[in-house]
């Protein structure tokens, strides 16, 4: 799918064609041409090894990846400028993703590719070095950078920008903006369990629903490794009959030529399940796409929590505050009574009390207002989220049926050949 | 022994003897259905036996038979324009079994198969016949053709014993699978030019009662059983053809014995497949149940899913039910083949035996060459005539039998595609019909 709207970007700028992957984006999406992906061609053109010293001086290699950018008014006026571009690895992606996150808490943050294979079914590489695995990826980067720059609130992003076209000192700036330190106290607290007293329904509900998406995603996937390990040993085992027909053809006089080419035919049909299971990786990106969305949508979930929980602490704190203060006002009457404190350190304590009281209200006022513009605006992604995930992976399943469909064909034509070598025995 | 023999040999005397082919040489040629075998004027048909009604007399040491062979001057078979004796011929003799039954009696319990035979021989009395058999009547049968017919190739049987608790006697696939092979049997005795005459087979397939206690004692009536040759004859040569025959079988054996496994290890494989495949299949149900829009296209490759594990239960069943035996009963063929050859080159060792013995007495005292030196001389030469009648006439079955074997599993195989293609491509006309409408309610 990632592949489909970089073809489409670089055919046309046709809104339509937004349509594919960002569903109902392009309904809520301005005309005004905001989205970074409507102004600039992105791809990620090639991957290669790299050779370096690293942060502990020590020898590695890594793969950098070739981000290309074009400007689209440029194509469209007929012009065929070449695409600046720049190498970037994986981890400064990672890094560019975590600042998004924490930046837009309230945004179902598009995901990278894994970092490292899992699910793998046991032919396919688990290494990251691995060719194919690489290719993936770079599909994989491709569609994070294409999905960030189209979605309506992330791809106005400077920080977004930079990474597409300074190549170097982009990190010093991310570093320098300080999201970092944010990050680490936010993680602190995330990690924390707290309880919600009065928590928001609908987004207690998707909490739930994201956590759904996670176990059947994940198990879909350790199913699918299994059967692709099944369906790998039927097809080559099949392979075995190639030779022995072989073999026994050489006895044969009539029948030897047709039992010669009918074993051909079973090494071919051994042989195509190597193709068959290679494009299915494909659909395994796909869910593994969602495996991760899943995550994202569910820390969008866990942050308005945080906020809502800070926001009753700081209620809590509030009434507590005021409750001293009443407490305060009573005491003093029985001061006045038995005569324990000066009147003027009361004066010095009241009036303490009431600035924290007043600083408690502007704080509780600020932390609802943020509690509910994060709820608004975590809501509009998430209802942007599901018209996209419905779209992708109704396609992602119709992708799966055409591939499911085209193995049928590939076996009985083969075996079709092989009937006509046995009928010819 | 030739049973080719008709009673009144005289009455063929429209034709030289020494014209009179040996009645079961075969031709190499590809057979004509419908081909004329009645006796005629012509030079060179000649089928005795099979269609003027004349009852034969079997394995009998008929001087008829021995005359025949005597005048046949070279024994090679001769590559008739016709072959009289191939499938092409008109068949009257039709057998089927069928409808297993239970017995169930305090002794003991056991399974009847329906035996149908259709047939205009005279040697018959009815046209139709419908007897009730058991397993232990097939064997008796078999024994019987053996022993009286020693120097043919009779078919083998499906296995006697199964272990008890392993396999289900009564099961539906096993006696399924049981009752074809039986049926297998019996067809191609029926089909052999003189296993098809044997009295026993007559009585087999009409008696109301079959009296077995007869066969149950192993001694032919004949007195030739080629099982009372005495042990201790080496043999010297072995005609080349025969030893090729040998080769072939031990080859062709341990081909279908390789064949065996590797189609039991894609029933293991096909078997774990299946048990992944329907789990996965539940995983998209359970999904599908947490999702509103996605809910139809998860159902839909459920479904598709399920009924792929159909289309591959089936494909399995019919490998094991049908294809396995077919494989297993061409073992024992083979087995019966090799026994066959087994006894010619005793029958020939016996006679080179006796013939050295005598070969050294007339040298030594000028005695003649004993009557059963040459007996045994015409036993070889009929035993390799028979033998390779059978030969030929069993390769050609070989090849018919294995054609429709491969073919049918490639027909299986290609079944099972087909179905779960169909599923498949009927869930993208929906998906696709769905996502067409979900574009225009957007768009409204």
């Amino acid at each position: 799918m990632a592949e489909d709207v970089k073809e489409e970007s670089v055919a046309s700028n046709d809104e339509s064609d937004q349509a594919a992957s960002d569903g109902s984006l392009s309904n809520t999406m301005l005309t005004e041409g905001s989205c970074l992906l409507r102004r600039m061609e992105i791809c990620v053109a090639e991957a290669e090894k790299r050779s370096g010293k690293n942060a502990v001086s020590m020898q590695e290699t890594y793969t950098v990846y070739l981000v290309e950018t074009r400007p689209i008014d440029a194509i469209a006026e007929g012009h065929n400028p070449p695409p600046d571009s720049l190498w970037r690895r994986y981890s400064e992606f990672e890094l560019l993703r975590n600042y998004l996150i924490v930046t837009y808490p309230y945004i179902v943050v598009p995901p990278l590719p894994e970092k490292r294979a899992e699910f793998v079914w046991h032919k396919l590489s688990a290494d990251n070095m691995d060719p194919d695995f690489v290719e993936r990826r770079r599909i994989g980067l491709e569609n994070f950078l294409l999905r960030v720059a189209s979605h309506p609130v992330l791809s106005n992003n400077e920080m977004l920008y930079h990474f597409l076209t300074k190549e170097h000192g982009w990190k010093e700036m991310v570093y320098e903006t300080g999201f970092q330190t944010k990050a680490d106290s936010r993680l602190r607290a995330l990690s924390a369990t707290f309880r919600v007293r009065s928590p928001h329904k609908r987004l207690v509900e998707m909490k739930h629903y994201s956590d759904g998406l996670q176990s059947h995603t994940s198990q879909l996937l350790r199913a699918r490794t299994r059967v692709a390990d099944r369906l790998y040993a039927v097809y080559k085992v099949h392979g075995n009959y190639g030779r022995v027909f072989s073999e026994w053809s050489a006895i044969e006089k009539e029948m030897g030529d047709g039992l010669q080419s009918a074993g051909h035919h079973m090494d071919a049909y051994a042989a195509s399940v190597d193709d068959i299971l290679e494009e299915e990786e494909h659909y395994a990106d796909q869910l593994k796409e969602y495996l991760s969305y899943a995550e994202a949508l569910r820390a969008v979930c866990r942050k308005h929590e945080l906020s809502q929980f800070e926001l009753e602490m700081a209620s809590q704190d509030l009434i507590s505050k005021k409750q001293q203060l009443r407490t305060f006002s009573l005491k003093g009457m029985t001061n006045k009574l038995f005569g324990q404190e000066a009147p003027e350190q009361r004066e010095a304590k009241l009036n303490l009390l009431e600035e924290l009281i007043a600083e408690g209200e502007e704080t509780v006022k600020e932390k609802t207002a943020e509690c509910d513009e994060h709820a608004e605006k975590a809501w509009a992604d998430i209802v942007r989220f599901k018209d996209q995930k419905d779209k992708d992976l109704q396609e992602a399943l119709i992708n799966y049926a055409l591939m499911q469909i085209s193995m049928c064909k590939k076996g009985i034509q083969v075996w079709n050949n092989a009937k006509e070598c046995f009928l010819k025995m | 022994m030739s049973v080719g023999a008709p009673r009144g040999l005289a009455s063929s005397g429209q034709k030289l003897i020494t014209e009179i082919l040996h009645p079961l040489s075969a031709a190499e040629e590809p057979l004509s259905p419908g081909h004329d075998v009645t006796i005629s004027a012509e030079k060179d048909k000649q089928e005795p036996g099979l269609t003027n009604g004349t009852p034969l007399e079997i394995s009998s040491p008929a001087s008829a038979s021995v005359l025949i062979s005597r005048l046949q001057l070279d024994c090679e078979l001769e590559a008739d324009a016709h072959d009289p004796f191939g499938s092409g011929e008109p068949r009257d003799l039709f057998v089927t079994v069928d409808d297993p039954k239970k017995h169930v009696s305090t002794m003991e319990t056991y399974i009847t198969y329906r035996v149908s035979t259709k047939t205009t021989r005279i040697e018959f009395d009815l046209p139709e016949y419908s007897v009730r058999r058991r397993y232990q009547d097939f064997d008796w049968l078999r024994i019987k053709l053996e022993d009286s017919q020693p120097t043919h190739l009779v078919p083998p049987l499906p296995e006697k014993f199964v272990m008890k608790g392993v396999v289900d006697r009564f099961s539906e696939e096993f006696v399924d699978t049981r009752m074809k092979a039986l049926d297998k049997f019996l067809k191609r005795v029926a089909d052999h030019p003189v296993l098809s005459f044997n009295p026993h087979l007559n009585a087999f397939l009409t008696a109301k009662d079959l009296n077995k206690r007869q066969g149950l004692a192993l001694l032919t009536k004949v007195g030739e059983s080629v099982k009372n040759v005495a042990g201790g004859y080496k043999l010297r040569a072995r005609p080349a053809e025969f030893c090729a025959m040998g080769e072939y079988l031990d080859t062709f054996s341990q081909k279908l014995g390789t064949i065996d496994r590797i189609s039991q290890r894609i029933l293991r494989e096909q078997s774990e497949y299946l048990t992944e495949l329907r789990e996965y299949g539940a995983v998209y149900s359970a999904w599908a149940a947490s999702e509103e829009q996605l809910q139809r296209p998860l159902e839909g490759v459920a479904g598709c899913v399920t009924t792929s594990c159909g289309a591959l239960e089936d494909l399995s069943d019919n490998m094991s039910q049908d294809f396995l035996p077919v494989l297993r009963e061409y073992v024992l063929y083979i087995e019966s083949m090799k026994n066959v050859l087994r006894k010619r080159d005793q029958v020939q060792a016996e006679y080179e035996g006796r013939l050295e013995a005598a070969v050294l007495r007339k040298q030594e005292d000028r005695t003649p060459i004993p009557v059963e030196v040459e007996k045994c001389q015409d036993k070889v030469e009929c035993f390799n005539a028979d033998l390779k009648a059978d030969w030929e006439r069993w390769q050609r079955n070989k090849r018919q039998d294995f054609k429709q074997l491969l073919t049918g599993m490639a027909d299986k195989n290609i079944n099972y595609y087909e179905k779960s293609q169909a599923a498949w491509e009927s869930l993208i006309t929906l998906l696709q019909e769905k996502q067409t409408e979900d574009k225009t309610s957007d768009t409204n």
